[in-house]
């Protein structure tokens, strides 16, 4: 952080970072809750959006304790990958990406329809929400440390 | 407060709104997998069922099961385990819910080892060598037919046995009781009508242990 800049910007930092690591957490906790406790089965897509958006409560936690903006460079990577697999799987389950070419053709369908709040929330589209706001939240506090 | 304590906090209370949450929908689901029994007694034991133990014991589990499922093949030696450790007052009524895919031909082949006087031995020779006949990435049915002799059967009257349509009328009307009782996962458990929500051997045990104490 450089010297001239004010407390006040650094808490807005941390408060970025901790937004991040917010969504990060209830989308972790959120998905074990559907498939531990409400019991749907997780399909293929939702295991590689898992997986991007998991170390993300660690990578996040680390960097709030003693806020380091090295941070940015190490999640918005998996953030931006997990990105893509929930738009994939979005686009699958509104049926704008044909249902043949999806690789789940075991287990779990991918477009199997779970729930769908206020009628048009569906799992897929929290995932894609929830990893758009936080790469939106990561490029946002990249340019306000660059800055 | 410092920042480090915000984020410690903010984690105890997202993890603890999912314990409160688990705790929630498990005990809803107790609720309603229970008053689901109770309205549909008549579907969690009929009279074609197999059964095992004294006729007089007063706590009745009843096991929906495949006999390809590898946790039915693991809970078979601890519920018999438990019978023998309470013996006259445990009693185990089977009820079919294939699920894998064929085992319907493997309640089929029980059913008609049943004509012949040796169900349970054929349900103990399937579950001894599950692990030959119902690999999960290569399923081979019909291998159990070389170890059936062991179970003392004349296999060539199961075979004929096993085609007649009361036995597949008998497992589709199992299934159906399963359904309509919400079972989607084997083995599923019931004692005394209560079902087991948490799963697990322990569970069980308490299940048991309970109707135990509230009925001798």
């Amino acid at each position: 952080m450089s010297s001239n800049r004010t407390d006040r910007a650094a808490n807005v930092d941390w408060a970025i970072l901790f937004a991040c690591w917010l969504i990060a957490s209830v989308a972790t906790l959120g998905s074990l809750f559907f498939s531990d406790v409400l019991g749907f089965a997780p399909c293929v897509l939702c295991w590689y959006q898992r997986i991007f958006i998991y170390p993300l409560v660690l990578i996040f936690g680390a960097g709030l304790f003693s806020f380091d903006a090295g941070v940015i460079k190490y999640s918005l990577p998996l953030a931006i990958a997990g990105w893509f697999v929930a738009l994939y799987h979005t686009l699958l389950y509104w049926g704008i990406v044909p249902k043949s070419i999806q690789p789940c053709s075991e287990g779990v369908p991918c477009t199997e329809k779970y729930l769908e709040l206020f009628g048009f929330l569906s799992i897929p589209l929290l995932s894609l929400l929830a990893f758009s706001a936080v790469v939106t939240l990561l490029i946002v506090l990249k340019r306000r440390i660059t800055a | 407060m410092k920042k480090g304590q915000i984020v410690v906090l903010s984690g105890i209370v997202l993890v603890t709104a999912f314990v409160l949450g688990s705790f929630l929908v498990k005990d809803r689901q107790r609720e309603s997998l229970g008053s689901l029994a109770r309205t549909n007694a008549e579907a969690l034991i009929r009279e074609h069922s197999p059964t095992l133990g004294d006729a007089a014991a007063k706590v009745v589990i009843v096991e929906f099961m495949d006999p390809g499922c590898e946790t039915c093949r693991a809970f078979d030696p601890f519920i018999k385990q438990m019978m023998a450790a309470y013996p006259g007052k445990i009693r185990l009524v089977l009820r079919y819910a294939p699920l894998h895919q064929g085992a319907d031909q493997m309640c089929a082949v029980l059913e008609a080892a049943r004509r012949q006087g040796k169900y349970w031995e054929a349900l103990q020779v399937m579950y001894d060598t599950q692990p030959q006949w119902a690999d999960h990435h290569a399923p081979r049915p019909e291998r159990i037919w070389q170890f059936l002799p062991a179970a003392g059967l004349d296999v060539n009257k199961l075979r004929r046995d096993m085609q007649d349509p009361v036995i597949a009328r008998l497992i589709e009307s199992d299934m159906a009781d399963a359904r309509t009782l919400s079972v989607t996962k084997t083995p599923g458990f019931f004692v005394n009508g209560k079902p087991l929500v948490v799963f697990g051997y322990d569970q069980l045990q308490l299940l048991v242990e309970e109707e135990l104490r509230a009925n001798y």
